[in-house]
């Protein structure tokens, strides 16, 4: 046994040194632009921006951001929006996760939510709005026979100041992430096992999965959590296309005041960004503690021994609204598509008038470019954090013999998850200011570096899980045969991972078609990408046009996930092994 | 008696019945139709190499069968069929190789979960788990780790947990394998003799004949 890791030790030395930089390098593409940001956010909140001619400290951002007319009710729908988002999605996840274990339906809902989950927020809520809107497609469908409306009602929907149209957009979208977390997590600990004993001791499935996995599986997706109610706060493309106007919620007026041509308004913006970060760190707080008491709650309610035959038709109403999410979702998609394509479609009608390819001719000009930018942003991002991905989880892989990996990984995992925690209106004003005076602002590079830093967490954490699973006997047998390292990674471990690989491609660069703030920041706003016209445009185009943008910004993601799931399957014909 | 001791349903125990009980993937029947009526008190074991279908057997009367099999006969617990009952509403107690303690609970938590609601309030809830670890000869256990104890603890912290659930039958799923030769046979008499206590019928799969000896029932080869 010990003869086949011998020959691996000495050809393993040189290699360890290599990439001894990895991590530090990964770290600090994504550490240093966040913290330079904030530290150039923070301080123009405290009046300090002397390139603007603000010299001193001074309290007055705030005094002027509290005394904003719109502040408390901004201040309100931020709060409210961000807090039903989260529990709603987590609610739903968990009930659906619980409700669906062990059936073959959560194997087919998981296939499903996949390419919800590529989809961009900004396409999302603009589909979402085309289906609410007064005159939307769920009004059209709806009238004249059951509502008698022949002209569409002069109420909000879109934009109402509750803000609900956010959360309803929010859910389409983190509903599915939280899902997906949970059901990766759920391969870390034998649920299947505990459920068939908690049900012999005559508990009911969802019960079992209540009592029993869920207090094993929350601390692996309490970070996704953080993040999506992180994200809830401090969400801008969402908020700018669904939300309330005037005043917006506290992020959108951040952006807006970064954004006006009066420089002095930075300082207000940047306290608004500040108070986010703040809001975003109390939150996270808020709900850590609130954890610990459930979790004492939980405990008692676990050790009282009920049986709780009440908690499964709450996991089916979860359940059910999760499926009714999806039909939504898919209606989303295709109301984008019938823009796109349509002729004419007027109110009440159902469906257009007629199809036709003349939206798509009369944009193809105007779209070639934003969607060639959004392409060589996407791929050289990826490409990037694809390197530094694998140079650390090599460099791991290496020092694994050595110490146990799991316990590192566990330390580095909140710095992975730091460009999700942190707001990025709270450090993209500053990494701008930072750009700016290097003269940096408005390149590609600026904003494929600003993609970065989101597009690396992505990948790192849809590539760590596979990658340390594999069977390290196979680089050992391999360099026993006399390869060196490189040929091994190359032609052993490259090939046997290339389905994840292919996998974790496809989400960092649907992570970067996805990109609005940081392209708007890091481009100064020169940068055009889908996503940044897309967002622009669903404030007044014709509804054809936006679709164009929202539908093309949609699939852009879908090719890549296609194409990790056929390149794979095309070399891989004849080994059942690599091609379950 | 003590008023919280659990109903003596050991003394009035029914036999578990097992009548023309086949199990098949596809077309293909994994053994012959199975007739067997286990007394209370009494231990069936049932052998056969990896893959005759004795554990899928188990998990048919648990209630948790694959839905890649297809089953046929009658299973029941007294007069009463479990067909078609839900796993827990079967009252059917299982044991596996592993203990599968659940990590997240201490060992009193773990004992607790299994205890029915019906024996109400705090005090009462925890004499019935410092008496249960008493049985176990692990006193004073409760605010345990699971982690921290031994594999042989462990078991016996899992026998418990069975029990205490109140079940009708014991189905014991190669539970002995794990441990080592010395563990092996005090492990065994120790669930034998608390199963036989409170007069269940036990059915035990295993692969190995020293069980089947040491045990003395009755023995069915399958495959």
């Amino acid at each position: 046994m010990r003869a086949a890791v011998i020959p691996a030790a000495p050809a393993l030395a040189p290699r360890r040194a290599t990439l001894a930089w990895a991590p530090a390098l990964t770290v600090a593409a994504f550490v240093v632009p966040i913290g330079a940001g904030l530290a150039g956010t923070v301080a123009p909140a405290f009046g300090y921006l002397p390139a603007i001619g603000g010299n001193e400290w001074t309290l007055a951002p705030w005094r002027s951001l509290f005394a904003y007319p719109g502040f408390a009710s901004s201040l309100k729908s931020t709060l409210v929006t961000a807090l039903l988002a989260t529990l709603g999605a987590l609610a739903i996840a968990l009930g659906s996760c619980a409700y669906l274990h062990g059936t073959r339906l959560q194997r087919r809902i998981g296939a499903s939510i996949a390419p919800l989950l590529a989809m961009p927020h900004a396409a999302l809520a603009i589909g979402f709005a085309f289906l609410i809107l007064p005159s939307g497609w769920i009004a059209r469908v709806v009238s004249p026979w059951l509502t008698g409306w022949t002209v569409p009602l002069d109420v909000l929907t879109v934009g109402h100041p509750s803000g609900l149209p956010i959360v309803g957009s929010l859910l389409l979208k983190e509903v599915p992430y939280l899902m997906l977390m949970t059901l990766g997590a759920l391969n870390q600990v034998p649920a299947d096992a505990h459920t068939r004993i908690a049900q012999s001791l005559g508990y009911g499935r969802v019960a079992a999965w209540f009592k029993v996995v869920l207090p094993q599986v929350y601390p692996q997706i309490r970070l996704s959590v953080y993040a999506v109610l992180s994200y809830s706060l401090s969400v801008v493309d969402v908020a700018l296309i669904l939300g309330p106007s005037n005043p917006p919620t506290l992020a959108v007026l951040a952006v807006r005041w970064f954004a006006d041509p009066d420089t002095s308004r930075y300082f207000l913006g940047a306290a608004a960004a500040a108070l986010l970060f703040a809001l975003v760190g109390v939150a996270i707080a808020a709900w850590a503690v609130a954890e610990k008491v459930l979790a004492y709650l939980g405990r008692r309610w676990i050790e009282r021994g009920t049986r709780a035959p009440y908690v499964s038709p709450a996991a089916a109403t979860a359940t059910a609204t999760l499926l009714a999410m999806l039909a939504l979702a898919a209606a989303t998609i295709a109301g984008l598509a019938l823009w796109s394509f349509a002729q004419t479609w007027r109110f009440p009608a159902a469906l257009p008038d007629g199809l036709t390819l003349g939206n798509w001719q009369r944009q193809s000009r105007s779209l070639l470019d934003p969607a060639l930018t959004t392409l060589g942003v996407g791929l050289a991002a990826t490409l990037v954090a694809l390197a530094l991905t694998l140079a650390c989880l090599e460099h791991e892989a290496h020092l694994s013999a050595a110490r146990s990996a799991r316990a590192r990984g566990a330390q580095v995992l909140w710095l992975i998850y730091l460009p999700l925690l942190v707001p990025q209106v709270a450090f993209l004003f500053g990494t701008q200011v930072l750009l700016v005076r290097l003269g940096f602002d408005a390149t590609l590079a600026a904003v494929i570096w600003a993609h970065l830093i989101f597009v690396l967490p992505y990948m790192f954490l849809s590539l760590a899980d596979p990658w340390r699973a594999f069977d390290a006997r196979y680089t050992r047998s391999a360099l026993a045969l006399g390869s060196p390292p490189w040929r091994v990674f190359v032609r052993v471990k490259v090939p046997i991972l290339l389905k994840p690989l292919l996998i974790a491609c496809a989400v960092g660069f649907a992570v970067s078609v996805g990109q609005y703030l940081p392209t708007l920041f890091a481009g100064s706003g020169r940068v055009a990408t889908l996503t940044t016209e897309a967002v622009t445009l669903s404030a007044g185009a014709d509804r054809r046009v936006i679709g164009t943008w929202a539908l093309l910004q949609a699939v852009l993601p879908w090719f890549g996930y296609l194409l990790a799931a056929l390149v794979p399957a095309a070399l891989y014909t004849r080994r059942r092994a690599l091609n379950p | 008696m003590k008023r919280d001791q659990p109903p003596a349903i050991g003394v009035a125990a029914e036999p578990l019945g097992l009548r023309g009980v086949t199990l098949a993937i596809g077309a293909r029947a994994l053994f012959p139709p199975l007739d067997l009526v286990i007394a209370g008190g009494e231990c069936v074991t049932i052998m056969g190499p990896s893959g005759c279908g004795k554990s899928t057997l188990l998990n048919h009367i648990a209630g948790t069968l694959d839905p890649a099999f297809s089953a046929s006969g009658s299973v029941g617990i007294g007069a009463q069929p479990l067909d078609g009952l839900p796993p827990e509403q079967r009252h059917v107690g299982i044991l596996f190789q592993d203990d599968l303690l659940f990590p997240h609970l201490s060992v009193g938590g773990n004992l607790a979960f299994a205890l029915p609601a019906h024996v109400r309030g705090r005090a009462a809830r925890r004499a019935r788990i410092e008496s249960a670890l008493l049985e176990a000869e692990l006193p004073g256990f409760a605010a345990r780790d699971p982690a921290t104890l031994s594999g042989g603890q462990r078991a016996r912290v899992a026998l418990m947990r069975t029990l205490l659930a109140e079940p009708r039958a014991l189905l014991l799923d190669e539970p002995f394998n794990r441990l080592d030769a010395q563990l092996r046979g005090d492990f065994r008499s120790f669930v034998i003799g608390h199963a036989r206590e409170r007069g269940l019928p036990i059915l035990l799969v295993t692969h190995d004949e020293a069980d089947a000896a040491a045990i003395g029932g009755r023995v069915i080869r399958l495959g």
